[in-house]
């Protein structure tokens, strides 16, 4: 295959994932919307039992009238078929990020410019959920899953659709190879933690509800403990990417570990903020709803990091943002 | 650490002198109080919150340390908020006092927290598990079963059981329960992850005092000879002294270039390289290095590092009266990729007037129309296309940028039809500038690299600093310390045993620990035709 055959392969799947995980998201919203009818007691059955982290779509069903029992049997395989929709959806989305990779010359990893990072970024959102969907009972946030990342790819095909070119000189390097994935793995799983934060907010301000899609999501210590876990695992390698792997990238290319580059500045805000998170969890009167709005923070500070800075900031020399090969300043004699 | 924290210092204060009223402290008090503040996990987080805050400024504002240029133009274009923002060191946010003064907190803070919690530790880790809590049933993960075993041997093997999955046990005080705990190499990890923090801050600190960074724009075939003065721009740290300067020199042989096709952007450079011959220092033997991006050389403690490259045009000018007044090459800054490059010569001992020639260097141009266009980056067919200024260029009074000509008191040539002149050069031609100026001769042209040199003392220390931190927030985050406690009783011709665990991170779920526990316990029992009575049902999430 040709260059521009992996090019428009790559273009052709991002928009066939989009198009899976659209359906995904309407299984998913029959799902829930059938689930507004469910009975109570069904309803907190089919949560996966709030507490303990078993197998989902074990729907326990009442004695009750056979309608119930109908509409339950319509939640379970909805949320079946969404999740099998999700499955599919992100197997094309690993498809169009492959091609993505071998439409370049010479071949290389998928993350060039800002459009790449984003189809890179969801994939591993969505990777990472269906991987502990069952470890921790995450069916209640399919909708949410599905929602952000068809969202987020459709912002990336309008705004952020850019030709594969190569990469400039000084992102040829192994070490952008490293540092580039891990950032994208802790991006993923800092914002599947974002969202859990979000729905630990949510819920904390609702309260327990009996019915309806709220009572599907976990309880808040289960809420608050997912969370931790999933960025427990994110804030090392993020670790490892900022200030382990950039910096000794920074030092090959730019002569200087550290530049306070902004887009340097903001990893490590982000970081500090993660920091600060983790402080949270153990600080008595920040557990909770505190530690979950720095959470938030957090993501924010990530993203704003990924996108926001590159309208502010003129400085920065992460040519990816722009994919131009990097000229000499003018030096001062 | 934990949730549970073993004597953390942060409960409250016993006032010593109970008649006085609350609120009044000696000054000892006071200290001791203060102290206590500022090495609390509340004050850490607020103090962490406020350094990721304080970052913010610098990276909006252009900052001097990073981008002086850029800085200067902007400082140029906001006159009213420049003068504000320099009280505020919102230039160089990085080494301002405020930024200083948030981390240098945070480091007292820090050092503050782990020097008693060190303590605190090497007293925990020889502590034997602490004794069962009266009623295993309050604790929140709990299960209990009955069988015909008799205690003593469920007990043994509970012994066994928990040794082999790397508990440590109380010791056996002939009690009626086990006690076990594992997970002690948390607090470690936890340690080694702050304590890493602190060297890799004085690390960082190290590479900026004592360091310096430069750069230099060096043209084919000339030398380069580490001194201050071969430099087109240095910045040293603030305790940077030059004798640390490593004695080397180089010559810059030759450079090679591979262009490469592509669709979409046209002709790009790609794997460029600079042949180098140098010497460590001036009695050592010659060595070569093919400096590429991305593959630095390091001579002593300064490493070398090519980060660009461009042309430059060698120009001979002469005076009216014929005398060479300059020869050489003349380098001109890429402006696009295909390497259409800006440059700029003054002339300024010309006795018959200055001479300053301003404009474009195309490496392979194209007439359009009567004006060069460039249409491929590699110098196959170059043409240089100057506008001349004479007059006052301000040569002798102000320092001023090589790729600035000072025109506010300067005239520019123009041709017999009024029109500002353009001399458009060819390889190896030459032309005659009016009013007996004297004459231009573009003679060839060499390609030059720029150079980036830098120390960074303190690099090795950072880099094995952070990978430490990694290592210990790896055990920090993932070692769960858990208590794990067996209690068996003889009631009524069975024996009772009650299990219970508890997470000591906050983090963890203890059920399937609690599961596999009693499952290993139950089945290896010889007779085990006990009822089930677990009952984990009412237990609540933690
Ligand atoms: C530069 C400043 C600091 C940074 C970057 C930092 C970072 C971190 C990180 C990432 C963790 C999570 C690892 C874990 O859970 O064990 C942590 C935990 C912890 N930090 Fe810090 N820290 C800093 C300062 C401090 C200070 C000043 C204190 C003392 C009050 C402190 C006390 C603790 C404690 C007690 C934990 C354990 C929390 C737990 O077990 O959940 N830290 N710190």
């Amino acid at each position: 295959m040709t260059n521009s055959a992996w090019e428009t392969l790559s273009d052709q799947a991002v928009a066939v994932a989009g198009v899976v995980y659209f359906l995904a998201l309407l299984a998913h919203l029959v799902e829930w919307a059938s689930l507004r009818e469910v009975a109570p007691a069904s309803v907190a059955a089919a949560g996966g039992a709030a507490g303990g982290e078993v197998g989902t779509g074990a729907v326990a069903v009442d004695t009750g009238p056979d309608r119930t029992a109908e509409r339950a049997r319509r939640v379970a395989l909805f949320g079946r078929l969404g999740l099998l929709l999700t499955g599919l959806a992100c197997a094309v989305h690993f498809v169009a990020l492959l091609g993505r990779g071998l439409a370049a010359d010479p071949n290389r990893v998928p993350w060039g410019n800002m459009y790449e990072f984003t189809v890179s970024g969801t994939f591993v959102v969505t990777l990472m959920y269906l991987v502990l969907h069952r470890r921790f009972a995450l069916a209640w946030m399919a909708p949410i899953v599905t929602g952000f990342v068809l969202t987020t790819l459709m912002i990336a095909v309008i705004w952020l659709h850019s030709e594969v070119t190569p990469l400039t000189e000084a992102l040829n390097s192994y070490w952008l190879v490293i540092h580039v994935v891990s950032a994208v793995i802790a991006t993923g799983a800092f914002t599947l933690g974002g969202i859990l934060s979000a729905a630990y907010l949510v819920k904390d301000r609702r309260g327990e509800a009996t019915s309806g899609p709220l009572a599907r999501v976990p309880s808040l210590p289960t809420l608050d403990r997912i969370s931790y876990r999933i960025h427990a695992f994110a804030f090392p390698v993020w670790t490892f990417a900022v200030l382990i792997t950039g910096p000794i990238w920074a030092h090959e290319a730019w002569s200087s570990y550290w530049n306070w580059d902004p887009k340097e500045v903001w990893a490590f805000i982000t970081w500090v903020v993660y920091a600060a998170y983790l402080h949270a969890r153990s600080t008595a009167g920040w557990k909770g709803r505190n530690a979950a709005i720095l959470a938030l923070v957090g993501v924010a500070t990530l993203w704003f990091n990924f996108v926001g800075i590159n309208f502010f900031s003129t400085t920065t020399q992460h040519g990816y943002a722009e994919s131009a090969p990097a000229f000499v300043e003018p030096g001062e004699r | 650490m934990s949730t549970a924290p073993p004597e953390v210092p942060e409960a409250p204060e016993v006032p010593e002198a109970p008649e006085r009223r609350a609120g009044e402290l000696s000054p000892r008090e006071l200290g001791r109080w203060l102290w206590r503040q500022l090495t609390s996990m509340r004050t850490a987080l607020i103090l962490l919150l406020m350094l990721a805050l304080a970052a913010v400024p610098g990276s909006v504002i252009p900052q001097e340390g990073v981008d002086s240029v850029k800085t200067a133009r902007w400082q140029d274009a906001h006159p009213t908020l420049t003068p504000i923002y320099e009280k505020l060191s919102l230039f160089s946010v990085y080494d301002s006092p405020w930024f200083s003064a948030i981390y240098l907190l945070l480091m007292v803070s820090l050092v503050g927290c782990i020097i008693p919690r060190t303590f605190v530790y090497l007293r925990a880790i020889r502590a034997a598990p602490p004794a069962a809590p009266r009623n295993l049933g309050r604790l929140p993960d709990h299960t209990s079963y009955e069988t015909d075993e008799s205690a003593g041997d469920v007990l043994e093997r509970a012994r066994a059981a928990l040794k082999e999955r790397g508990y440590r046990l109380r010791p056996d005080d002939g009690g009626d329960a086990v006690s076990a705990e594992r997970g002690y190499l948390r607090e470690v990890g936890n340690l080694i992850f702050h304590l890493s923090v602190v060297v890799v801050l004085v690390a960082f600190a190290m590479g900026g005092l004592f360091g310096f960074r430069g750069g230099a724009i060096i043209v084919q075939g000339t030398t380069f000879t580490n001194t201050l003065t071969q430099y087109d721009d240095f910045e040293p740290g603030q305790l940077f002294s030059a004798g640390r300067m490593d004695p080397f020199t180089f010559s810059f042989d030759d450079f090679d270039v591979e262009w490469q096709n592509t669709p979409r952007r046209g002709v790009l450079a790609r794997a460029f390289k600079a042949g180098l011959t140098y010497r460590e220092s001036p009695d050592a033997p010659e060595k070569t290095y093919d400096l590429r991006v991305n593959h630095p050389l390091s001579v002593g403690d300064t490493d070398v590092f090519l980060i660009g490259h461009g042309y430059a045009p060698m120009i001979t000018v002469k005076d009216g009266n014929g005398q060479e007044v300059f020869s050489g090459p003349v380098p001109f800054l890429p402006q696009d990729p295909t390497f259409l490059s800006f440059g700029v010569l003054k002339v300024p001992d010309s006795p018959t007037g200055e001479i300053g020639l301003e404009g474009l260097f195309y490496p392979t141009f194209q007439l359009v129309d009567g004006n060069p266009v460039t249409i491929y980056p590699n110098d196959a067919n170059p043409l240089i296309s100057m506008q001349v200024y004479t007059g006052d260029l301000g040569l002798e009074t102000s320092a001023q940028s090589v790729y600035d000509l000072d025109k506010t008191n300067a005239e520019q040539l123009l041709t017999a039809e009024g029109k500002p002149l353009r001399l458009d050069l060819e390889l190896g031609e030459s032309a005659t500038l009016p009013d007996g100026l004297g004459t231009v001769t573009f003679d060839g042209v060499r390609p030059w690299t720029r150079i980036q040199f830098s120390q960074t003392p303190g690099k090795e220390a950072a880099l094995v600093g952070v990978v430490l931190a990694l290592v210990g927030l790896l055990g920090s985050l993932f070692i769960r310390p858990r208590r794990v406690w067996v209690r068996a009783r003889r009631e009524g011709g069975v024996t009772m045993v009650e299990v219970a665990a508890l997470d000591r991170s906050g983090g963890g779920d203890v059920v399937p620990v609690l599961e596999e526990l009693v499952d290993g316990l139950r089945t290896d029992a010889p007779t085990s035709k006990a009822r089930d009575a677990r009952e984990d049902e009412g237990r609540t999430d933690t």
